[in-house]
């Protein structure tokens, strides 16, 4: 098992694995890059909404893709169909919270609910259809990378480059929509406009990677990156650079670890090496770390303590 | 020095009749769902003049600073700004939120925060130069906050912060400041740095609007007052306009008549 890891870690493990390695590791600098402004904006639950309406769409892409005679398993028509639902599942997210008295993260359960339901009623219904019997879309569900193909691992890297080409150019709206939106407006910057934009943009992380990732899970990636390198930094600019580059060794880890052992999904893989190095920037990181903060108090008392002792004298 | 006090003399009601109006808002409405936020209200704001928006808690003062700035839709009515379209004129308006409105813990420096105002300026892609730096740097200078510059602005006290945002507008060289409660929980230091940084504004002939709670010092710090409850209820001169009688019907019975005379004598 090691020797397969460092194998794949050092993308010797055969042709397909080093594909998954390098699309996951590119998949995770897109998502923590654009991770990162949603998580300031505190919408990071939005995406998961967004991830999860994606499953109707994919249903009824292959459905429909059947019916007009293909196999149903093009990689862009699901994609396509996925983005779909997902646009869907975010506009009614808005409207029920701009509309109507409820808040947005009640919005966000009955959309992530409703939708994910929807879609498994579909993939079962699809599971039982003669074409459907090896469609392979619960692969969708949670990651699955065996027989990735090139063109799709093609379709991430070009996706994940634009998502980082699109941060980069755009870093000072995004930054001053997220710190202060009512400010930003009077300054000349399209708040909706830009808000739209992040949307859109988790929705393509979002979709890209859910043959790597899966839907259940492609919050995570857009999620842990950036908490964890808020730990590290107190500047925007490079809370979004270190996300980018937790989310990629996230990924690349990730996926050579699933690659070193049989049958183990990607996605929960992927997310765990996240985890990890959040438990590492929660603990050590120097100034917002736990243990920093623990030093500091102690240190706080002891002086406190000195100063008592000595004015006691 | 005397060209500046000769301008200076030129007197605000004078100003307001030769029509130099730095914001006019006319037949201002503003609902929040069913709830109207303000009614029809009508103001005029003279150019060089220093203004308290006055009126009680839900009273649509704040509301009526962001209809002005077109930061949340109105339901009816027109804003003018220095006579034009508020469009044509956004560049020269500076907008200085409530404190509490956002996030301090923001990843962010207090010299990232300054640098804000120059985004008309930076615009997406311009890279930050030396004399963008000490601008924002002079700007810290006069709210007296050049030395925490590269703080985290999560580690400010309430008045720093306010004075970090007073900072940012001052980056912008607006020529009309909209201020939401400027001195709200702020200490009695960060007050008078405040207002002196405001009366030197006005002094270079810019305009300053503030909503403000502290009734006691709004004869000292301002030379106009506009009440507000939902409609308009009066605007004009502290002498003609700051009365008990107007302080009454704004503030309803609440206020008490004892506490109005005291209010009077501090004219």
């Amino acid at each position: 098992m090691w020797n397969a890891f460092l194998e794949a870690l050092l993308l010797n493990a055969g042709y397909n694995a080093s594909l998954v390695a390098v699309g996951a590791a590119l998949l995770g600098a897109a998502a923590g890059s654009s991770g990162t402004f949603l998580f300031l904006r505190k919408r990071s639950l939005v995406s998961d909404a967004l991830a999860h309406s994606t499953l109707p769409g994919i249903c009824l892409a292959f459905m429909l893709m059947v019916a007009f005679g293909g196999s149903g398993r093009s990689l862009i028509g699901l994609l396509l169909g996925s983005a779909f639902s997902a646009g869907l599942g975010a506009l009614v997210v808005h409207w029920l919270s701009s509309r109507t008295r409820l808040p947005e993260d009640a919005a966000i359960g009955v959309v992530l609910s409703t939708f994910f339901g929807f879609g498994v009623v579909l993939l079962t219904i699809i599971q039982t259809m003669r074409s459907g019997y090896q469609a392979g879309l619960e692969g969708f569900l949670l990651g699955s990378t065996a027989g990735m193909l090139y063109e799709d691992a093609l379709l991430i890297a070009v996706g994940g480059a634009l998502a980082v080409l699109f941060i980069i150019l755009f870093r000072r709206p995004l930054t001053l929509a997220s710190f202060n939106p009512e400010f930003a407006a009077t300054i000349g910057v399209r708040v909706r406009t830009t808000d739209i934009a992040m949307m859109l943009l988790a929705m393509a992380v979002t979709v890209i990677g859910l043959k790597v990732v899966g839907l259940v899970l492609i919050v995570a990636l857009l999620v842990i990156p950036p908490v964890s390198a808020r730990f590290w930094t107190d500047r925007v600019e490079i809370v979004a650079l270190l996300a980018g580059a937790f989310g990629a060794l996230a990924g690349y880890l990730g996926a050579a670890l699933s690659a070193s052992a049989p049958s183990m999904p990607t996605g929960p893989i992927i997310v765990l090496v996240g985890t990890s190095i959040f438990i590492v920037s929660f603990l050590f990181a120097p100034r917002r770390g736990l243990l920093a903060g623990l030093l500091r108090r102690r240190q706080a008392v002891e002086a406190l303590k000195a100063e008592q002792f000595i004015s006691s004298r | 020095m005397e060209q500046r006090a000769l301008e200076h003399g030129y007197g605000v009601e004078e100003r307001l009749q030769s029509g130099e109006c730095a914001l006019e808002v006319s037949g201002l409405t503003v609902t929040y769902g069913e709830k109207p936020a303000l009614v029809g209200v009508a103001a005029q704001i003279p150019s060089g003049s220093m203004t308290a928006i006055i009126g009680p808690n839900g009273a649509g003062k704040s509301t009526l600073l962001k209809a002005a700035l077109g930061v949340v839709p109105k339901s009816s009515g027109t804003v003018r700004v220095f006579g034009e379209a508020l469009s044509r004129q956004m560049h020269r308006l500076a907008y200085v939120p409530q404190r509490a409105s956002v996030d301090w813990d923001f990843p962010t420096r207090v010299i990232d925060v300054v640098l804000m105002g120059m985004y008309r300026e930076l615009g997406l892609l311009r890279p930050v130069r030396r004399w963008h730096r000490e601008k924002a740097l002079a700007c810290l200078q006069r709210v007296d906050m050049a030395d925490f510059a590269s703080r985290q602005i999560g580690q400010l006290s309430g008045g720093q912060q306010q004075r970090v945002f007073l900072a940012r507008a001052l980056a912008q060289s607006a020529d009309l400041y909209l201020l939401d409660e400027p001195f709200a929980g702020v200490d009695a230091a960060t007050e008078r740095a405040i207002i002196d940084v405001l009366k030197s504004l006005q002094a270079e002939r810019r305009t300053v609007v503030c909503v403000h709670h502290d009734l006691t010092t709004v004869p000292d710090y301002f030379d106009r007052v506009l009440f507000i409850n939902v409609r308009k209820v009066a605007e004009g001169s502290i002498a003609t306009t700051f009365t008990a009688e107007n302080l009454q019907k704004t503030y309803g019975g609440r206020l008490a008549t004892t506490h109005i005379d005291q209010l009077r004598t501090a004219v």
